[in-house]
Order: C-alpha cells, then sequence, then structure tokens
C-alpha cells in the first residue's frame, strides 16, 4: 500500500515541497523538482511576471506539478485575499499558502491576520495551507475555518536552524486533525528527517535547497531524508525512556 | 525619539576617539558575533576594521544569500522632469546650471514607458528635479496612471512631501520611496544647498518616516557620499535604516550607496569633501550587511561595470539596469539636448546586465511585487 497524503482531493505520494524563491536560476528550480521529485511547488505571485514568457518562472515549472502560489509580500489579511483571487484568476488554481508577515525584519507570521484571511478564502472555494507560528489555539481555529493543513515555522524563514520550535510542533502534530507541514527553518536534511520522524506530514524547504552550492543534489537529498524520517515514523520508533532501565534496580528489593 | 533626536544624540558622540580605540581582538570579535549594536556597526566602519574585509566579506556573502537567495532585482529609473528650484553644489539640474529644461508630456511618458518595458523591467523609480510647481503631485499621478499599465512596482524619488501627499500618491499605486539625505552632516548640509526648498535639513530627514506612515512598502535612503566624511555619513545611514526598520515593522527599508559623481556643468569651485574609493565603498557595504542582515542593499549604475559585477554575492541586493539620467533620454536617445544629471558608468543595456548576473550563478528578478489593489471580478 503506498503512503498518501491527501490534500484538497489531490493525492501526493512526495512529502517534499519546494519553495522557489532564492534560486540562482529558473533552470535550476526545474532541475531541482525533477531530481527531487517534488509535487507541490509554492511561488510566490509577486514573482511571477505573466507578460514576459522567458522571464515567467511558471514556465519553468513541469505541468504535472501542483502549484501552490503563496500570499508573500501581504501585511494583513485583506492583501493576502486579493493575492489569492488575483493568482487564481490568472489560472495559477485554487490551492494558496497564506503567507501574512507584517514584520520585515524577522519576517514573523501575523496568526491573527493569517486566521482571517484563511476564513475568507476557504469559504471562496480555495484549498488553504496557512503559514503560522506553531500555536495550537491558533492551529485550532485554522481547522475550525476549514485549512486543508497548517504549516508551523521550524525557525525564521531562511535561517537555516532547524527545529527551534520542536516541542510546539509536536503538540500541534498531536492535537490538530491536518496534515502538519514544517515550512521555513529547515536548513539540512537530518532536520528534514527528524520532522518527518516527529510525525510531521510533509516538509517545504527553499533557502537550505536554493541556496546550497549544488541546488538540484540538496534537492534529491533533502527528498531521501523525508522519505527517510517518514518511514521511520510509519515504522514506529522505539519509545525514547526518561529514565534508564538500570539491569540491577535500586528498588528491586520492594518485591 | 525622532530620528533627529539620534542624530543630535550621535552629533556629541566622540567618534574619532571612538575610532582611534578600535582594537584588531574587538574587529575580530564583532564579526563574529550574531547581533551587532550600533557601536559595532560604528567600529566596523573604522579604519581599523579595513584590515578585516576578507572576513566581513565572507560572513557578509553568507548573510544575504541567506536573507535574500542568489538574486539580484533590477528597477531603472525615469527621469521625467529636470525643472528645478534648488541650488545644490554638485548636482547638474541645479537652478544655477544654464541648461533646456524639460518635462515629459504624459505620451512622451507612455513612449518612454513602452521602450523600458519591452526590456523585460517590471520595476521602475521615477524621478523629478525638485520643483513642486513644475512637476506637481497631480502630474505624478498622471504618470503614475500610466506607468500602471507598464510596471508592477512603482518608485519616487522627487521632493520631499508631506505625510497626506505620499498617501495621495500611494493611493494612485507608487509603492516605493527613495530619498536621499545627500549628507547627515548639518553643517556640510546647510553649505552645499545654496538656496531652495532642499535648505530645510529636517524636513528632508523626516521625510522617508513620513512616506512609510503613507503606507510605502519600501523606503530606500542613502547618503552621497563624498558630500561629507563618508564614514560618519555612512554610520548614520545604517543607523537611519535601523530606525526605520525597527519603528515601521510592515516597510521594506533598503540603503543606496551613491557616490558622488562628476556632471555637465559642474560648479567648478565645488570640491568634494573626500573621494570614496572601492575599499572603502566596500567596506561601507560589509558593515551594513553585518549591521543589518536583512536591509535591502541598492547599487546603481553610476558605479563601473566591473566593480558591479565583483560585489555580486558581497551584500548587494538590488541593481538599476540600462539606465539614462536624462528626461525622456530613451526617446530622444542619441539627440542633442539630452542632458543628464550624472554620468552612469555602467551602459551595459538590461540583457546584458541579465547576462552578467546569470554568468555570477545569481538569478535577475525583474519583477517582485504584484500591485495588489488591482480587483479581480
Ligand atoms: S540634487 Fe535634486 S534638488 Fe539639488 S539641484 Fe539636483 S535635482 Fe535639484
Amino acid at each position: 500500500m503506498t503512503d498518501e497524503l491527501v490534500i484538497g482531493g489531490k493525492k501526493l505520494t512526495n512529502r517534499l515541497f519546494l519553495g522557489t524563491g532564492k534560486f540562482p536560476s529558473k533552470k535550476m528550480i526545474t532541475e531541482a523538482l525533477r531530481r527531487s521529485g517534488a509535487q507541490v511547488v509554492t511561488v510566490a505571485l509577486r514573482r511571477i511576471d505573466f507578460e514576459a514568457q522567458e522571464e515567467n518562472v511558471l514556465n519553468y515549472i513541469p505541468k504535472d506539478c501542483i502549484l501552490m502560489p503563496n500570499t508573500s509580500g501581504a501585511r494583513n489579511a485583506e492583501e493576502a485575499v486579493r493575492i489569492a483571487e488575483i493568482a487564481r484568476a490568472a489560472g495559477c488554481g485554487n490551492w494558496v499558502k497564506i503567507e501574512v508577515i507584517s514584520d520585515n525584519k524577522y519576517l514573523l507570521p501575523d496568526n491573527y491576520e493569517t486566521v482571517k484571511a484563511t476564513e475568507i478564502l476557504v469559504k471562496k472555494g480555495f484549498v488553504v495551507l496557512p503559514y503560522m507560528h506553531p500555536d495550537l489555539m491558533v492551529a485550532k481555529r485554522l481547522q475550525e475555518a476549514g485549512a486543508a493543513a497548517v504549516m508551523p515555522l521550524g525557525s525564521p524563514i531562511g535561517s537555516n536552524r532547524g527545529l527551534k520550535t520542536k516541542e510546539m510542533i509536536r503538540i500541534l502534530i498531536e492535537e490538530i486533525d491536518l496534515p502538519v507541514i514544517v515550512d521555513a527553518g529547515i536548513g539540512r536534511p537530518s532536520q528534514a528527517a527528524e520532522a518527518m520522524e516527529m510525525g510531521a506530514a510533509a516538509v517545504l524547504v527553499n533557502t537550505a535547497i536554493a541556496t546550497a552550492d549544488d541546488p538540484p543534489a540538496m534537492a534529491e537529498a533533502f527528498s531521501l531524508a523525508v522519505q527517510a524520517g517518514r518511514k521511520a515514523f510509519l515504522a514506529g520508533p522505539g519509545r525514547i525512556k526518561e529514565f534508564a532501565e538500570a539491569s540491577s534496580p535500586l528498588t528491586g528489593f520492594l518485591r | 525619539m525622532s530620528f533627529y533626536e539620534l542624530v543630535q544624540k550621535y552629533r556629541e558622540f566622540p567618534v574619532e576617539e571612538f575610532w582611534g580605540k578600535v582594537t584588531d581582538s574587538q574587529v575580530e570579535k564583532i564579526i563574529a558575533q550574531d547581533r551587532l549594536n550600533t557601536l559595532d556597526f560604528l567600529a566596523l566602519l573604522s579604519e581599523k576594521a579595513q584590515n578585516y574585509l576578507e572576513p566581513m566579506a565572507q560572513k557578509a556573502h553568507r548573510l544575504t544569500v541567506q536573507n535574500f537567495g542568489k538574486v539580484i532585482f533590477l528597477y531603472t529609473p525615469m527621469y521625467l522632469s529636470n525643472y528645478c528650484a534648488n541650488q545644490c553644489a554638485y548636482c547638474g539640474f541645479s537652478a544655477l546650471n544654464r541648461m533646456p529644461r524639460k518635462k515629459l508630456s504624459l505620451s512622451q511618458v507612455e513612449e518612454e514607458a513602452r521602450l523600458i518595458a519591452a526590456t523585460g523591467l517590471r520595476h521602475i523609480l521615477i524621478l523629478t528635479g525638485e520643483s513642486r510647481s513644475k512637476a506637481p503631485i497631480s502630474y505624478l499621478k498622471e504618470c503614475v496612471k500610466i506607468l500602471k499599465k507598464y510596471f508592477s512596482s512603482i518608485s519616487i524619488e522627487i521632493y520631499p512631501l508631506e505625510t497626506e501627499e505620499y498617501r495621495q500618491l500611494v493611493d494612485a499605486g507608487v509603492d516605493g520611496l527613495t530619498i536621499y539625505q545627500e549628507t547627515y552632516d548639518e553643517l556640510i548640509y546647510d553649505r552645499v544647498h545654496l538656496k531652495g526648498p532642499k535648505k530645510n535639513y529636517r524636513f528632508r530627514l523626516d521625510a522617508p518616516e513620513r512616506g512609510a506612515r503613507a503606507g510605502m512598502r519600501s523606503v530606500n535612503i542613502g547618503a552621497l557620499l563624498g558630500l561629507g566624511d563618508w564614514r560618519k555619513d555612512a554610520f548614520f545611514t545604517g543607523l537611519h535604516a535601523h530606525y526605520l526598520q525597527n519603528k515601521y515593522l510592515d516597510v521594506e527599508i533598503s540603503v543606496s550607496l551613491p557616490r558622488l559623481r562628476s556632471y555637465p556643468g559642474t560648479i567648478k569651485e565645488f570640491k568634494p569633501y573626500c573621494q570614496v574609493n572601492d575599499k572603502e565603498l566596500v567596506q561601507f557595504m560589509l558593515a551594513l550587511r553585518l549591521f543589518l542582515p536583512r536591509c535591502g542593499i541598492t547599487i546603481s549604475t553610476r558605479e563601473a561595470p566591473d566593480f558591479r559585477d565583483n560585489i555580486i554575492g558581497l551584500g548587494v541586493t538590488k541593481m538599476s539596469a540600462g539606465s539614462v539620467t536624462a528626461v525622456g533620454g530613451r526617446i530622444n536617445r542619441g539627440k542633442e539636448n539630452n542632458i543628464p544629471q550624472f554620468d552612469i558608468l555602467d551602459e551595459r543595456s538590461v540583457s546584458e546586465i541579465r547576462e552578467m548576473i546569470l554568468s555570477k550563478g545569481y538569478q535577475p528578478v525583474f519583477k517582485d511585487w504584484h500591485p495588489i489593489e488591482v480587483e479581480v471580478s
């Protein structure tokens, strides 16, 4: 039986999602997608130039990939909604990654506006994947609002610091009845594997791949790590014990 | 606290004495730090720190790639008018200069826009001399209306406005503001701005903030390096960017590093305070990147091709391409009276710049903004 992830009615077998910003060239995006087998790719609407053929990043994304335009540049819910609508009207499909960032210093998501945007866009028929701080109550609200997944950050965008929010993400995985896709901060394949071992449904990687010396090779490495992590999760890793079990326990006399 | 107060505070600060005491180990330690405070930044601008350009470059490279990726954003300037009410001792458009003045008609704006858009560029910076009467807000709004058909991002570099006026332009479709303080040294500022409304130091100093308040998405500041002591101007520029970044979280702050250039009709007696050499400009750029990892850094075609090619990867995030600094310069190419504001050194075409960036292993980005006021039915 194949291990499938279903989002918005689409079946996915590859759990590595790819971001397209920061690549040294657009051709390399095609190559990274090919080498990794990633099926979902996020593109900032603000970077898409529909008029210029050569510059249009969409021409570098294979047709069988699922396009997930993101609302990068949106500073509030209203702007995110408009960006999503523009993307859909332009033929980018109905998936949308909500990214509402109102701080240009750390690029942290604005959870409050993200919830608002999710509520509106779900009603408008979008498959909504919100990028968020791993906050349980917010995740619950996103779930209630009808989000197709939640995308908590592992650490700030582009920081490559890995799973700094691990404990919070773990709680989301345990409590939320939606795919939890770790987005942002993953810097190495081993960290992607770690997220997957924890039970994340997928990971979205951009900076770590796009800024590697050899992005396509790094994309492949991530893809393999995601598969390994997933397999390990499904295999049910042995429980991590809080206390060592001494062979001659100190309390053994209490029998 | 207004930025002016911060300027005052540092004006009292014994900068030279501080620089004199900077040690090697101090510089090494700062480079190794995750976060820099303003005094760390100041130390990296010292002569001592010049010996550490390579490690600074390594770190700046890392931070830039991490925060922006291997991309360079491209834009081009478009001069709408060269009428000017000011007398700046260093500028070709100065009211003192006897030169043909012109202002593009709306149909000329459209023609010029078409020529630029054909190169693939989607970001434009419109400029005027500082004449409220010849290039009033109403005229700018008309221009923006036309330009919106061709470009996805429109920035302005014009005379400083009141918040309400900036807001009018934002509503019309402008999303970026560029305004240089020229020099943060108030005395020199007064000396080089001989006459005209530009003499008002404070009104100009607070303009970026008024723009941010009016809803500009990006604000680009800078000092014209060479007018005053470049190290001090560099420090105040960084301080200004830091101030704006912290106060206006949702605005993208960037810094330009223009060096004073000659232009036709120079006032003979004008002597720059100093010449900023390549090494010094790079030091400024690196120190800025280490201090403000997420700040945009713009390098224009004032710089020579060689230099521009070599600084890719060091901190720069934005470059102009296919620049013309004369009013209607593209439609009048080759004609007489096509007088530029200053000379550009990198005369390569947009496609040549594009190729150069690609050859460096970077992606040239022609469009990084989509106007979202567009209503979709
Ligand atoms: S720098 Fe600006 S204000 Fe000064 S003379 Fe030139 S165009 Fe006019």
